[in-house]
């Protein structure tokens, strides 16, 4: 299959921010820097006509470093095209910049990611949980998170 | 055809508390409150098939106008609150039914996020198993609340402030 559109004109534009491309059975993921997360995404909102974010959401792969992806998955609805962007996030600085300028709908998915995985999304209008109650505390989705909570002992097997 | 004769001028002779327990237990009006799927069989109970109002159970929609709450499915921490604001509401005397395993103990939900059983915030008077236990079983639960109910002392005399209702 030939190399995906968006490709070829991600990387001439962004040269410096595309970290790596991976093709697998059709769908095309793109891995770029988080610091061009923005404009990366302004750029494939305005010039290619990605108008629809499908989902966003974190990843956690604990152990290896770095620790968190953060996941777009775009849609082009003229083109009926659909393009993956990944964005590598540290443990220590768990933190990218918010894409809800470019995709209103990223508003409440950016605050899902943070509720669940602890990535925090800079300038983000409304930051607040959205799934956990309130003052809940902890990021449940973690890999390192216990499973039936904090305050309850680990589970050792159902035989012990 | 018809009634073509009444009973006429007759009395009864029972004691407070028998009528008052009678007429609670046979007008046990639920909260309308369901949380997952054990509300559907609720529901369907309460639909023509299985007829609660044929038990004088009619589903009111205000915890002002309820007797007791069916604990209905999974009983999340966010839920919680809710679920005891509205346990709150209802005036005394008031009834907790725990229905299906969530209710019960949490069942298969052994997570971070799942109240391990209503019982721990809540005093259950009759718990059903199942998952979701069938509308069969949530009568069954149901008449096993009216015996209760009808095994109580001292329910009328709790009402004009003498002592403290009694259940076996």
């Amino acid at each position: 299959m030939s190399e995906h559109a968006a490709v070829g004109k991600l990387k001439q534009k962004f040269s410096d921010a595309v970290l790596d491309v991976v093709e697998y059975r059709g769908e095309t993921t793109i891995t770029v820097k988080k610091e061009q997360i923005v404009a990366v995404s302004t750029f494939l909102k305005m010039e290619l006509g990605y108008n629809f974010l499908c989902d966003l959401c974190g990843v956690d792969y604990l152990g290896q470093s770095p620790r968190f992806m953060v996941v777009y998955n775009l849609y082009n609805i003229a083109l009926k095209d659909r393009l993956r962007i990944k964005v590598p996030v540290e443990e220590k600085d768990a933190a990218v910049d918010t894409v809800s300028t470019v995709w209103a709908t990223a508003n409440w998915h950016e605050r899902e990611c943070w509720d669940l995985m602890g990535i925090t999304f800079n300038n983000h209008p409304d930051l607040r949980r959205i799934l956990m109650a309130a003052d809940w505390e902890g990021h449940p989705l973690r890999k390192d998170y216990p499973l039936q909570g904090p305050d309850r002992e680990l589970y050792q097997g159902r035989l012990q | 055809m018809g009634v073509e004769k009444t009973l006429g001028n007759n009395v009864l002779t029972t004691s407070l508390d028998k009528l008052v327990n009678w007429s609670r237990s046979r007008s046990l009006w639920p909260m309308t409150f369901g949380l997952a799927c054990c509300a559907i069989e609720m529901m369907a109970a309460g639909a023509a098939r299985f007829d609660l109002d044929r038990f004088g159970i009619l589903f009111r929609a205000s915890p002002r106008q309820s007797d007791v709450i069916i604990i209905a499915g999974t009983v999340t921490k966010k839920m919680l609150p809710v679920i005891l604001t509205v346990y709150e509401q209802m005036p005394e005397p008031k009834y907790v039914i725990a229905m299906g395993a969530c209710a019960c103990s949490g069942g298969i939900f052994d997570t971070y996020s799942t109240v391990q059983g209503i019982d721990e915030f809540l005093p259950v008077d009759v718990y059903i198993p199942g998952c979701p236990p069938r509308p069969e079983a949530l009568i069954y639960g149901i008449n096993k609340l009216q015996e209760k109910i009808m095994a109580e002392r001292n329910s009328f005399g709790s009402v004009i402030g003498i002592g403290e209702r009694i259940s076996s």
